[in-house]
């Protein structure tokens, strides 16, 4: 069986994000970027899963510039086998993640696709859904937990609730949460590894993939700072000041 | 515990720092079939410097001509100098500039957005750079030599013992080892232990550097205006100043460096740049503004008398690792990456470390720092008395006959009850950060808790029944990121340490004076992540 994993190049979670003084978008000027977290554990899935015997190859992909080769590189030293850059200049929407991703899908005769439950960035957390429904296949997301058996997928899923299970025949998508598993650190040796590993670049056009974008970015705003408190000497006091602002 | 997986390298380069990368970079253009490895335990390469910075550029051009096409992403050219005597208040007067300070063809970058351009450079070379690993032990070789590093463990919980996600550090093997950690190395101080390199020099001496990087109200910087400060909010016995320098985009990186020789146990060096900031003339550039980044890291200033031997069995100490700082000038990158390069010269013609110290003394590298050996000491007398003979020396261009000796820092404290600090005027703070915790914030430092602590306390029991009544526990103090806190009262009373805040400065390791603060290198990838620092 053959795994997918989708990672996305984000901004480092450690890194303070700033929105821009003209509230056009956010400063990622000389920010630390990363493989986005919930990628890392998904591809920490699909090695433990290879590990196990269950799976034979486990192919890392990403769409975006040259710039997300350096992520990929990440993931074939965490162990994947292969990688592929889908190449693009545009910025992308889930939509247009989705049809490429599918459209590798479809080439390699993948069977399980795991991906985070969401970007640190966008916090969208629409992919694997659109995905799974574009695929017609079925979707497990927010897993806390993944069991596999003969040709179906036993999935924990964290919900609202409490936990839910649910049991899906392959080939699925499935979306990885925060609990499923602590990723590997990477080995020096196996990032010179990864260097040989192969890495193929493929660009959304020759995919089949248009830019698609019915979403649109009104502003960004940061938060609105908290107002300086005041210090109250006594109860008389904490009333006046309560009147003055008309709270009372 | 298997026995460790080993890598094997021509040379290994400890620390991405300039004379690291400038060594790597030099070695691959003199020997390209050497294969070199820089490791670093920072994130990324630029998360644990930081720098004013103001920089001469000459050894840039010439390890890298034509590095003026595509300059490191922070680069401004120096416009003009200034420089300022700050007085309470809100007074202050300008000073003229002296020759140190003109900085007519030089240019203000980001130290940390510099390396990791070093670090393209370097690798588009086939230099191997692992960002994220630290070096947390030296490996020796059957006779005693360097023989390369090891890598420290991942994984381990606080008790030492091995986590889920439990890697072994690999062993890197390599015949020739470079030592290039910046001021106060954890490993360089091992090494200038065991093999005695600092028996014929002084102490070295350190300043504490604090640095925040602005965004500020449009039309308050002036890109390329260099303006340094002394006097106020310090007093005369306490060496330093600040250095404000405009960016582009309505940037500013200010900061303020304290020298560590100081006397007053209470001094809180955080809190004297934050006061720095009220004076009249740089609040009115802040105000309105923004915190990008902050951080602090440890500088140099012993120079000449401080420099230790520099070649050992097996490895060199490079840039700040020996002290190549210029004081006078507060510079020390154009140092650090001649230093790298002069090691790199020196491996690739004769394939041994034997001889380096040697040249180095005999290089340019150590004749600046010799012209300008007696001006940081002059200052150990009080501030206008080294005013005064810091003019001679930088007249008579460092030729008077003779050297002051360099004193330590961790001696230089005085007990509570044998100094009282004069009045230094100082003011309510209302321009953020409130306090280091709010400043920590800014220096984006991550420590997973639940590793081994990595401040080690030789004897705890020193902090509660000597420290307290001596000194008054100054750890609490002179840590910019306010690591260390006393918790409890009289038999309760206890050392707090919040290992996670550490930005790996250095401070404590050089202030404590009882000397039982030893930093070692967390779990690679810690620390803090500088932005444009």
């Amino acid at each position: 069986m053959k795994i997918l994993v989708g990672i996305k190049r984000v901004v480092d979670y450690n890194v303070r994000v700033r929105v821009l003084p003209d509230g056009s978008g956010v400063d990622i000027d000389g920010v630390k970027m990363s493989v986005n977290p919930f990628d890392e554990i998904a591809l920490e899935e699909a090695l433990r899963i290879r590990e196990a015997g269950n799976a034979d190859e486990v192919i890392v992909v990403s769409a975006g510039g040259d710039e997300v080769q350096q992520q990929l590189r990440t993931g074939l030293a965490m162990g994947a086998d292969r990688a592929i850059q889908v190449k693009t200049g545009e910025p992308l929407q889930p939509l247009s993640v989705a049809r490429a991703f599918l459209k590798v899908v479809e080439r390699e005769g993948v069977e399980l696709v795991l991906l985070g439950k969401q970007a640190i960035d966008d916090d969208n957390s629409q992919t694997a859904q659109m995905m799974a429904a574009l695929w017609d296949r079925p979707q497990a997301t927010f897993a806390s937990e993944v069991k596999l058996d003969g040709g179906k997928a036993s999935v924990t899923r964290e919900v609202d609730v409490g936990l839910e299970t649910v049991e899906v025949d392959l080939p699925a998508v499935v979306s990885v949460d925060l609990r499923l598993n602590e990723p590997r650190f990477v080995k020096l040796p196996d990032i010179m590894k990864a260097k040989r590993k192969p890495l193929e670049t493929v660009s959304l056009e020759d995919l089949g993939v248009a830019v698609e974008g019915n979403l649109e970015i009104g502003s960004y705003e940061p938060p609105q700072p908290r107002e300086k408190g005041i210090m109250v000497e006594d109860a008389a006091q904490l009333m006046g000041e309560l009147k003055n602002r008309g709270l009372l | 515990m298997s026995e460790r997986e080993i890598m094997e390298y021509d040379v290994i380069v400890v620390g991405a720092g300039p004379s690291g990368l400038s060594c790597a970079i030099r070695l691959k253009q003199k020997k390209p079939e050497l294969t070199v490895a820089v490791i670093e335990k920072g994130a990324e390469v630029g998360a644990h410097i930081l720098s004013g910075a103001v920089i001469e550029p000459e050894p840039l051009d010439e390890l890298l001509p034509g590095w003026k096409d595509t300059p490191p992403p922070v680069c401004i050219p120096v416009e003009r100098d200034e420089i300022w005597l700050l007085r309470p208040g809100g007074k202050r007067l300008r000073l003229p500039t002296p020759p140190q300070q003109k900085n007519h063809g030089n240019y203000i970058v980001s130290l940390g957005a510099m390396c990791a351009w070093l670090a393209e450079k370097a690798e588009a070379l086939e230099v191997d750079i692992f960002p994220g690993y630290a070096a947390a032990d030296i490996r020796y070789t059957a006779d005693g030599a360097v023989g390369g590093i090891i890598v420290g463990d991942m994984g381990v919980d606080r008790d030492g013992q091995p986590k889920d996600t439990y890697m072994q550090g690999i062993e890197i093997h390599a015949p020739l080892t470079l030592i290039s950690e910046g001021v106060r190395g954890h490993l360089a101080k091992r090494l200038i232990a065991r093999y005695d390199l600092a028996a014929d020099c002084d102490p070295q001496t350190y300043g504490i550097g604090m640095k925040e990087l602005w965004r500020v109200q449009p039309g308050k910087a002036q890109p390329g205006l260099v303006q340094h400060t002394a006097g106020w909010p310090l007093d005369s016995h306490i060496y330093g100043g600040s250095f404000i320098y405009h960016l582009d985009k309505d940037r500013i990186a200010i900061g303020f460096v304290c020298g560590l020789d100081y006397q007053d146990p209470e001094f809180k060096p955080f809190e004297a740049f934050q006061q720095m900031k009220h004076h009249p003339m740089v609040r009115e550039m802040l105000e309105g503004g923004e915190i990008l980044s902050s951080g602090a890291r440890a500088i140099s200033e012993g120079g000449y008398q401080s420099l230790p031997k520099c070649e050992m069995p097996g490895a060199l100490l490079i840039g700040d690792s020996a002290g190549t700082l210029n004081v006078p000038k507060i510079k020390g990158v154009h140092q650090a990456m001649k230093c790298g390069m002069l090691a790199a010269d020196h491996l690739a013609e004769t394939g041994a470390v034997e001889g380096f110290d040697a040249k180095l003394r005999d290089s340019e590298i150590v004749r600046e720092l010799h012209r300008v050996r007696n001006i940081r000491p002059a200052f150990y007398k009080g501030f206008w008395r080294g005013f005064i003979r810091a003019a001679i020396e930088t007249v008579t261009l460092g030729k008077l006959p003779v050297t002051t000796a360099v004193h330590a820092d961790d001696t230089a404290l005085k007990k509570v009850d044998e100094y009282s600090a004069p009045e230094r005027h100082w003011v309510e703070r209302d321009l953020p950060p409130r306090d280091r915790l709010a400043s920590v914030y800014f220096a984006t430092t991550e420590h997973d808790e639940d590793q081994p602590v990595h401040l080690q306390i030789i004897d705890p029991e020193v902090c509660t029944t000597r420290c307290v009544t001596e000194y008054n526990n100054p750890c609490t103090r002179f840590c910019p990121a306010q690591v260390y806190e006393m918790t409890g009262e009289g038999d309760q009373m206890a050392l707090q340490i919040n290992a996670a805040n550490c930005v790996h400065c250095k401070t404590c390791d050089i202030k404590d004076p009882y000397q039982v603060i030893n930093w070692v290198t967390p779990e690679g990838g810690c620390g803090p992540i500088y932005q444009n620092m």
